[in-house]
């Protein structure tokens, strides 16, 4: 029995890629959320945004959400295999402190996305989320809609090696998959992204986004220079290791005021920390970083970034 | 009488840890009702779990504890009363009993007069004791991974709590936990019942109500629901058969309230690749049951358990999204397959120099090096010993099998390493025993897997554990109390099986020895070995613990032969000359010990002429002797220990009637002596003085 058959409730309507974006951001902004644009530095995941990764420190309430470009060099394919993406977008939502319905929530917004709940089956699996090099970690789930695994849902517990008081939750929704599934296409180059609303003719994923993945696998994989990638990486952490010393010593001076501690440049060292994390990807899908070396890299990664988070720590109580 | 329901209503538990803390929910609560006298004869306890809520349901519940009453004795009445007035010492002792003055007593005992004081206690309600003291036993209950949810972090709980439930036949008892009041309102289905309350009127009612709400609160039912759902579905393909995983039908049941199935298909030409791929990728990443044509060949189905009951449209969704997501992993997997082709394992031994096997002591190519010695060694023995294997398929097994590690398709699939290297060295036409080793390398991976079929897989095996143990134990990385981060005694335990089960002629001193371990290191890793063993013998296979004791005082090497000792033991044990026997040696040892802490000196039997009941035990032991030791020799265990067994007469008579440390030197020196040969001539097979006896 070839499984051919079509499941033809799935294609009418269907919504294009950018009017997903626009359902989850129109709904959670009718919940009260902050719509940020992506960050417009290279980041692995929506969790290495600033938004997320140093909102969620201290006690302030904040909701967020935003679509952020999530760049894993390695998982680049040259554009040629249907699954699997050097650059993928993530919806990424910040609920500080969760709503006791948060995921009562969650499941309205997926309806608002024209899933019909009770034509498909939904589970809450176990699936626990930590980024070491952030000192960040949290339980939570895979939600799974017929098998697919379409976000990832986490009670961030920590950050920066740091108990959160509140906590958050953490939605991240994986949008071309969700696409793909709404659309029910074979490949995420199929995606229809867009749609001539005069003329109905789509602009494809493939279209707008093929060429970048093919390019960028090449630089990754192939010509990204190698000296100069570990230049710029001891350059940056450089100039971040001397901001933190300076954040240090500043932070935690009697005699420092308030206003000359909130001036301190900790959002540009995090920055720094950022371009660090992204240069090691790069050296990583390169192949130049050996074994042995990997695990020290990333405890550079980490005293940066764990650095920044305890400073902005206390530059938020100053 | 009443029904006491609890239910504490949660986001989705991990399906892995729901069991254990629905029983210990169950265990908690009835040790409570009966440590504070609640429980009623013959009252139940039942549990239910679903994702979203552990439950339980006590049928007799006392209304509430029964009143005491107590007799305190106090001070001596001339000390609290003076010229019939109460002093300081009176009132002190009142307060303390929590009675007036004047309801203290005279009580006459054989000492004097004391003053006494009878206390009555009211027993607090059922209510009330549930309340203080129910929400601590819940927030008390194990989880492997806890999280904190409210701010302040108040507690840690495995996930939110968001409703209790918790009545006393139909009253609510007011307690409350991690914040949340309790109430009579549940919650059913997520989208089959949706959001409305869902009330439970009666704590009996509960499951009934539930079920209106689609959700089965018993796990035997779901259980039971899912398995016939199984059969039902696999039945619509002639001939087939749903592959059976008790720990996926496990997984099933606690992720689901309502669980219905869908068969669902994939295409056959997909069947090419190879099965432990198709069931890893359907088991572990979708949770899907395999299913098997007449001849146990897989085909190209599967079976998804769904947390949903849908109308046939919403069926066909649900069957073509997860089809679409199989089918995706499954083109991935061929795709790595092929890729991984074009460099076969041999090309890949010098880019094992890139993976690291521990940071302190070297690559995997550093390791392989040192697992080809070790197999070496133990080739020889195994040789030497006469049995037939094949050493150039060994020897290449252990070159190319940690090769796979490179390969994208266990990249993708860790849990197949191994397997995976087997089944390319097989693709690319290796050997079929070289193939075969490395397939084998990893098993027994628990006490309940099998140990490798091949002698070729089996050597590899122990090459490859007692390699990394001793390596590890070097730099510092032997485990200590539960800390065991590279999981040193599962590997241990996988030696002890192999050795247990297979045929190979070793010993854990020849596994050793060929490790090249030297040092304190070898002292150590020695230890482990012997404790590992004292650890399969009592835990895996069963023995009684003094059994143990008993055949690993005697000797630890051979670990067939201490097996076939603890048989022989077990069954022995049981007769009462035995029993006698095993007494009699105890006391041996202990007089023995004795003697040499007195400085009592050990002298020859023969030294003096012994008393009638001396002498006969030792022509005793001298005749039984040879024909213990010809018996232990051809491993006749059992006749042995029989044997053993009739020097009961001579043994008690010796200690009835002689007096072992006679004060004269010379005769304490020869019985010390006779008893002390009789000891260590008996003991070989097992130390008898370990037997408990009753």
């Amino acid at each position: 029995m070839p499984s051919t058959e079509l499941a033809p409730t799935l294609k009418t309507g269907a919504l294009t890629f950018q009017d997903l974006l626009f359902r989850l951001q129109g709904f959670w902004a009718e919940r009260g959320c902050v719509l940020q644009q992506p960050y417009d530095v290279e980041v692995g995941a929506g969790t290495m945004a600033p938004e997320t990764f140093l909102r969620v420190l201290g006690p302030r309430p904040y909701r967020v959400g935003y679509a952020q470009p999530s760049r894993r060099p390695a998982d680049g394919r040259y554009g040629e295999n249907p699954n699997r993406l050097f650059k993928h977008t993530q919806f990424q939502l910040i609920l500080k402190p969760p709503p006791e319905n948060v995921q009562e929530l969650y499941l309205q917004s997926l309806e608002a996305l024209g899933i019909d709940l009770k034509k498909h089956d939904l589970k809450f699996e176990e699936d626990n989320w930590e980024w070491p090099a952030g000192g960040a970690w949290g339980v939570g789930w895979q939600v799974m809609l017929d098998g697919l695994e379409i976000t990832q849902f986490t009670y961030f517990q920590q950050c920066g090696g740091m108990d959160l008081d509140p906590i958050c939750a953490e939605l991240t929704y994986g949008l071309e998959r969700i696409a793909a599934f709404l659309q029910d296409v074979d490949s995420i180059y199929d995606i229809v992204w867009a749609r001539d609303p005069d003329t109905g003719r789509p602009v494809t994923y493939g279209e707008v986004r093929l060429a970048e993945e093919l390019q960028f696998s090449v630089y990754n994989f192939e010509v990204a220079d190698i000296a100069n990638l570990w230049e710029h990486f001891n350059r940056f952490e450089a100039e971040a290791k001397e901001l933190l010393a300076l954040a240090d010593a500043l932070l935690s001076s009697e005699t420092a005021t308030s206003v000359e501690k909130r001036r301190f440049p900790l959002l540009a060292t995090y920055e720094l920390a950022l371009k660090c994390s992204n240069l090691f990807n790069v050296l990583d899908a390169r192949g130049a970083i050996s074994v042995t070396e990997r695990v020290g890299v990333i405890g550079r990664i980490r005293a940066l970034a764990v650095g920044v988070a305890k400073a902005y720590a206390l530059q938020q109580t100053a | 009488m009443a029904d006491f329901l609890l239910e504490i209503g949660l986001e989705e538990v991990p399906a892995r840890m729901i069991a254990g803390a629905e029983a210990e929910l169950g265990r908690r609560v009835h040790d409570l009702l009966t440590r504070e006298r609640l429980l009623a004869d013959g009252a139940t306890v039942k549990t239910y779990s679903t994702p979203r809520r552990l439950a339980l349901l006590v049928e007799g519940v006392l209304a509430g504890q029964a009143d005491t009453q107590e007799q305190m004795t106090g001070p001596s009445w001339k000390v609290a009363f003076k010229d019939g007035a109460p002093t300081a010492a009176a009132e002190a002792f009142a307060k303390k009993a929590g009675v007036a003055v004047s309801a203290l007593e005279k009580v006459t005992t054989p000492k004097g007069e004391y003053v006494g004081a009878t206390v009555r206690r009211q027993g607090i309600r059922a209510s009330e004791l549930l309340v203080a003291e129910l929400p601590k036993e819940v927030l008390a209950i194990y989880w492997a991974k806890n999280m904190y949810w409210r701010a302040g972090k108040p507690e840690r709980f495995v996930r939110p709590v968001r409703w209790v439930v918790a009545l006393l036949d139909s009253s609510v008892v007011p307690l409350e936990i991690a914040g949340i009041a309790a109430g009579q309102a549940s919650r059913g289905h997520r989208v089959l019942h949706g959001e409305a309350p869902v009330v439970i009127d009666a704590a009996k009612n509960y499951a009934e109500i539930l079920r209106r709400a689609h959700v089965v609160a018993e796990v035997s039912e779901r259980r039971h629901t899912i398995r016939k759902a199984l059969d039902a579905a696999t039945r619509t393909i002639a001939g087939a058969r749903w592959r059976e995983d008790e720990p996926l039908v496990e997984t099933v049941v606690h992720l689901t309230e309502w669980p219905t199935v869908i068969l669902g298909n994939f295409e056959a030409e997909y069947l090419t690749l190879p099965e432990e791929v198709l069931v890893t990728v359907m088991r572990d990443h979708q949770k899907y049951f395999a299913v098997e044509d007449a001849h146990s060949k897989l085909a190209p189905h599967f079976l998804a358990v769904l947390n949903t009951e849908t109308d046939a449209e919403g069926a066909e969704i649900i069957r073509h999204g997860n089809q679409k997501v199989l089918r995706a992993r499954f083109k991935d997997a061929r795709f790595f397959w092929d890729f991984d082709q074009k460099t076969p394992l041999p090309e890949r031994v010098d880019s094992l120099k890139h993976v690291t096997f521990q940071k302190q002591l070297g690559s995997y190519h550093w390791k392989t090096g040192q697992n080809l010695q070790v197999a070496r060694e133990l080739a020889a023995v195994v040789n030497s010993a006469g049995m037939k294997f094949d050493e150039a398929a060994l020897l290449k097994a252990v070159e190319l099998a940690k090769t796979d590690l490179t390969t994208e398709l266990v990249k993708e699939f860790t849990e197949l390493q191994g397997m995976i290297g087997g089944l390319y060295a097989r693709a690319q036409g290796l050997g079929e025993r070289v193939a075969l080793a490395i397939y084998e390398q990893y098993t027994p991976a628990s006490m309940e897997d099998n140990i490798p079929v091949s002698v070729e897989g089996q050597l590899l095996g122990l090459a490859d554990r007692i390699q990394t143990i001793v390596a590890m134990f070097g730099v510092g990385n032997a485990p200590t109390g539960s800390k065991d981060p590279f999981a040193l005694r599962r590997s241990a335990n996988a030696i002890v099986k192999i050795l247990a089960e297979s045929e190979l002629p070793l010993t854990l001193d020849a596994v050793l020895q060929a490790s090249g371990v030297g040092g304190s290191n070898k002292k150590q890793v020695d230890a482990f070995l012997r404790e590992r063993l004292h650890f399969y013998l009592k835990d895996v296979r069963g023995f009684a613990y003094d059994v143990v004791n008993a055949v690993l005082a005697a000797d630890t090497n051979d670990v067939r032969d201490a097996i076939a000792r603890a048989e022989a033991l077990t069954a022995a044990r049981a007769s009462a000359d035995f029993e006698a026997i095993s007494a009699a040696f105890k006391r041996i040892k202990n007089i023995v010990r004795q003697a040499e802490e007195k400085g009592f000196a050990v002298g020859a039997p023969q030294s003096v002429k012994l008393a009638p009941e001396a002498q006969a035990l030792a022509d005793a032991a001298a005749a039984l002797a040879p024909r213990v030791a010809a018996l232990r020799e051809k491993r006749a265990y059992g006749e042995a220990l029989a044997a053993i067994a009739t020097l009961r007469p001579v043994v008690d008579a010796f200690f009835d009637k002689v007096m072992v440390l006679d004060p004269d030197e010379t005769v304490r020196g020869s019985h010390l002596g006779l008893i002390d040969g009789v000891l260590r001539g008996f003991s070989g097979i097992a130390d008898f003085s370990e037997i408990v006896t009753g």
